[in-house]
């Protein structure tokens, strides 16, 4: 079964779906999930320990040579990826069924967890796949997926947010399939790796000049990089809460994955940077996403959108770290993606649990809410010290690799920029603070969260600082992952 | 085309605009026909131009016809248009030429598909054998979108309906549709022949344009005329809803166990080969088995589809009924 | 070179038409509809590019030689599709919305929503 693992990553929660629907009881449906999301888990664990070990795992999909049939392509970039997405789905997980509980009618449980699962299918296989048109496919399931969860919120909004993103995220994929249909004319190939092979000898051709522009932007707009983010902060916001925690913590990193992928190892280092000044629309579009997004997450009331726009700023610095393109950049980018899925999950999780006693996330509703709930409003003050990169939290660690990969190459004032992005995040987390611990609490008295909400709240939270003060796994992995990519691609 | 395209934005009544977008669907199908893509067009025709026609006219009968004269930001709109536009010209100044032989997708991967496929698979339609068997995670990859599409409509759309308003629509029902008495017998004589076909076609994907998409989708447009006909509730006693999600959640069942036996035969995930004794057998046998699967989820994931969408436009109308009585 | 890409350049102006609908256009159903065109030239250009001079359907005869590229017309047939999906699944939000707002223009939701979120600051502030 070992060399079969690869598959079995996505093949699991896929055929796990549709079981879900032949299940009469919701509480069934649930820890059928929830055991179908830990096994994948698993296999993502195994799988990072054998690329680890033994480099490169490819499988052939129907038994046909690569080019010709479809090809599963596991690296330490995807395999990393893998875990993270298992994992959060998994702990998510957790405490889906009290939450959707007041969030989603009861005749819609079974629904929200055979989507849910399809959506981690789709993540998983974008993830794992080495196949341009497979990608295609795979970002389609997940995001159907999407659209259909976001619409499950309970207020109106949630349809119109989640229409727009249906439109944004379509003409999105749209762009991404003309992409790859232009690769394709010019190579004759799908594969990845036949393609990284075959574009080189096209590369001049203005063919493969916009072939390479419609794949960046599609992704771009997956991605919601300043200035095609205006789809995300309402999707978060109304989707219903731990759709929202599952989405900040892996959506986004998806299509992170899917940029680093493209730009460093289908098209090529050469290629993506040289040829195209990619680096500094990169770093340009990084920065002022930071700031636009830090500073609109200041004026917000409602806190989910808060740590939306949060989350678009974070994205950010994801990309500022992608375009310094060099080993530490790249590692500082996948550490982020890693310590931010981390606190976003920890933070939305613990803003599901005070929808589940609050009712709603409105910045007044929170006033003495850290006296009320201190282990819920203590985690979101934890996570946001992470987000604001405070020593002893991953926030930390990663912040600290992007600046040293800044000063490597001497580039101090956009280090100083960042620096002073930081400081943005101290504002809008304070406002949390300020009105949580030091306003008197109104209304009657909230209880504490209940413990399916605590134990996944504090697992992330504990790993949040365990990886700020321990680093040596996850640094050792992402600095591993960077270097293949910079090494021999693919 | 282009025609069409134009006359689409300009108009501004949803009902054209509809029937316009089939008739697009039919023009780019007959192109298909010409490309000599006859897979493509069968499904292009019946899709492009036969249920997504239909279900945006089931939408436009909620929200009304018209689009409102405002429209904004046409000025960005085009400057973004133009210059995607733009990029897409450039970058067609240096493909090869159109029709040409010796462009780099017919040298590089395609040729074994159209030399070998005989020899690796036995299949004379070479899209099926690609569709079905050398990129067969794809299809299935397919199958598991449409799956997902059913139930986001399911979980957006599906009522929770109580008895009595049941039996009141029936009777509003059964009142609309009893004019169409010819129709209806014609129909019912149609339908069986449909059915037919649809059989036909499922079978027929090894040798001709076909294959289990398709005939999903002709056997859910025979249950879709008979329910225009008969009724959403006559239709609903016949096929029951539980049972169509189960269909459908089989279907992919079926499409995925066919690779779950060929790991536990020793092959790879979807390697026909080791299904039988023979290759060639085994292939054939996956291909039948995994066009039955793709057959099952199109045809009921349509028919959810449908009936969701039927089904709320009853309970609009139910609604209006109820709410003019009232004002009554 | 002007017959060699005609017929590229007819698809380009076809996808832009519909992306132009999708963008400009405040009506939900319309602007899906502009979804589908965008996305059907899509389907057109990869079929074009599938057509050798002279050949024929890809189904194998015996006294037929060249045959057109079959890959991108799997390709296509998987992306109708998914097309579909998204047509169907976007069309159930319409009807959703139509329910919530009573109204299909993008421009009057917006307000709805617009309105909403002033009287929730206004009653904070209160």
């Amino acid at each position: 079964m070992i060399a079969h693992l690869p598959i079995l990553q996505v093949i699991i929660p896929l055929m796990a779906a549709p079981i879900c629907l032949m299940l009469k009881r919701t509480q069934l449906v649930w820890l059928f999930s929830l055991l179908t999301s830990g096994l994948a888990f698993a296999v993502s664990v195994l799988l990072l320990q054998q690329v680890m070990t033994s480099g490169l795992i490819s499988y052939e999909l129907g038994g046909w040579q690569a080019p010709w049939g479809i090809e599963y392509r596991i690296d330490k970039l995807n395999a990393f990826l893998l875990l993270i997405i298992s994992g959060i789905s998994t702990i998510v997980l957790f405490a889906a069924q009290t939450s959707i509980e007041k969030e989603i009618p009861k005749d819609k449980h079974i629904y929200f967890y055979v989507l849910y699962l399809l959506s981690l299918t789709g993540m998983l296989g974008i993830v794992a796949t080495g196949d341009a048109f497979n990608v295609f496919v795979f970002l389609e399931i997940s995001s159907l997926s999407a659209y259909a969860l976001i619409a499950m919120g309970k207020n109106k909004q949630a349809l119109w947010a989640s229409y727009q993103y249906l439109i944004m995220g379509t003409i999105g994929a749209t762009f991404i399939l003309i992409g790859i249909g232009l690769m394709y004319q010019m190579t004759g190939t799908l594969n990845m790796y036949d393609l990284s092979q075959r574009l080189p000898e096209v590369a001049q051709s203005r063919t493969v000049f916009a072939a390479f522009a419609f794949v960046i932007v599609g992704v771009c707009l997956k991605l919601a990089l300043f200035p095609l983010h205006l789809w995300l902060p309402n999707a978060y916001a109304y989707a219903p809460s731990i759709v929202t925690a599952f989405f900040a913590a892996t959506a986004t990193k998806v299509a992170i994955y899917l940029l680093i992928r493209f730009t460093f190892s289908v098209f090529g280092l050469s290629f993506s940077f040289t040829t195209i000044p990619l680096q500094t629309l990169f770093m340009a579009l990084g920065l002022i996403g930071i700031f636009v997004a830090s500073f609109a997450a200041i004026f917000q009331s409602n806190i989910k959108h808060l740590f939306a726009y949060s989350s678009i700023a974070q994205i950010g610095y994801m990309i500022v770290g992608f375009s310094i393109s060099s080993v530490t950049g790249l590692t500082a980018t996948l550490l982020h993606l890693f310590n931010h899925a981390l606190m976003k999950s920890a933070i939305f999780l613990a803003l599901a649990a005070v929808v589940f006693r609050v009712g709603n996330v409105q910045l007044n509703s929170l006033r003495g809410l850290g006296r009320q709930m201190p282990l819920t409003m203590a985690a979101i003050v934890l996570g946001g010290l992470s987000l604001i990169g405070v020593p002893l939290t991953v926030g930390f660690v990663s912040k600290w690799y992007l600046l040293i990969a800044l000063v490597e190459q001497g580039w101090w004032p956009v280090a100083g920029l960042i620096l002073l992005g930081s400081m943005l995040a101290v504002a809008y987390v304070w406002r949390i603070v300020e009105v949580a611990y030091f306003k008197e609490p109104v209304g009657p008295p909230i209880k504490e969260a209940p413990m399916s909400f605590l134990v996944p709240i504090w697992a992330l939270v504990i790993a949040n600082i365990y990886f700020g003060i321990d680093t040596r796994i996850s640094v050792q992995v992402a600095e591993a992952a960077a270097q293949s990519l910079f090494g021999v691609s693919l | 085309m282009v025609v069409v395209a134009i006359a689409i934005i300009r108009m501004k009544d949803l009902f054209a605009v509809v029937m316009l977008a089939g008739i697009y669907g039919l023009l780019s199908a007959s192109f298909f026909v010409a490309m000599d893509a006859v897979d493509v067009a069968f499904t292009e025709a019946a899709v492009g131009a036969g249920i997504s026609t239909l279900l945006m006219l089931v939408v436009i009968t909620m929200t009304g016809r018209d689009e409102k004269a405002t429209r904004h930001k046409p000025l960005s709109a085009l400057l973004i248009v133009t210059v995607t536009g733009g990029l897409l010209i450039y970058g067609t100044l240096d493909m090869p030429y159109f029709g040409s032989a010796d462009a780099p997708i017919h040298n590089h991967i395609s040729p074994r598909y159209i030399n070998d496929s005989m020899q690796e698979i036995g299949v004379p339609n070479i899209v099926t054998s690609v569709l079905a068997s050398y990129r067969a995670f794809d299809t299935f990859g397919e199958v598991v979108v449409i799956f997902t599409a059913g139930i986001g409509v399911l979980a957006m759309l599906s009522v929770g309906r109580r008895k009595e308003d049941d039996e009141e629509i029936a009777s509003i029902n059964d009142s609309m549709h009893e004019q169409h008495l010819v129709i209806r017998i014609v129909a019912k004589m149609l339908i069986p022949f449909i059915f037919l076909f649809a059989l036909y076609v499922q079978f027929h994907g090894d040798f001709g344009p076909g294959g289990g998409f398709q005939a999903g989708v002709i056997f859910a447009a025979a249950i879709i005329l008979y329910t225009m006909l008969f009724g959403l509730s006559t239709a609903r006693k016949v096929i029951n809803q539980t049972f169509i999600r189960l269909i459908a959640a089989i279907g992919v069942l079926l499409y995925g166990c066919v690779g779950i036996v060929s790991l536990a035969n020793g092959g790879n995930f979807f390697d026909y080969n080791v299904l039988a004794s023979d290759a060639i057998a085994g292939q054939h046998l996956g291909i039948l088995l995994i066009e039955w699967g793709v057959g099952c989820t199109v045809a009921a994931v349509m028919i959810i589809i449908f009936f969701n969408f039927a089904g709320r436009r009853e309970l609009y109308q139910h609604n209006k009924h109820s709410q003019n009585k009232e004002s009554s | 070179m002007l017959m060699g890409l005609l017929n590229y350049w007819i698809v380009v102006v076809l996808m832009m038409s519909g992306l132009y609908i999708v963008i400009a256009h405040g009506n939900l159903i319309k602007k899906l509809v502009g979804l589908t065109i965008f996305q059907t030239s899509v389907f057109i250009f990869y079929i074009s590019m599938a057509k050798i001079e002279g050949g024929s359907a890809p189904i194998l005869a015996d006294d037929i030689t060249v045959y057109s590229n079959p890959l991108p017309h799997v390709l296509i047939l998987t992306a109708i599709v998914v097309g579909i999906a998204t047509t169907a699944l976007g069309l159930s939000l319409v009807v959703r919305i139509k329910e919530a707002y009573g109204c299909i223009e993008e421009e009057e939701i917006q307000q709805q929503d617009n309105d909403q979120q002033a009287e929730s600051k206004a009653e904070e502030v209160a």
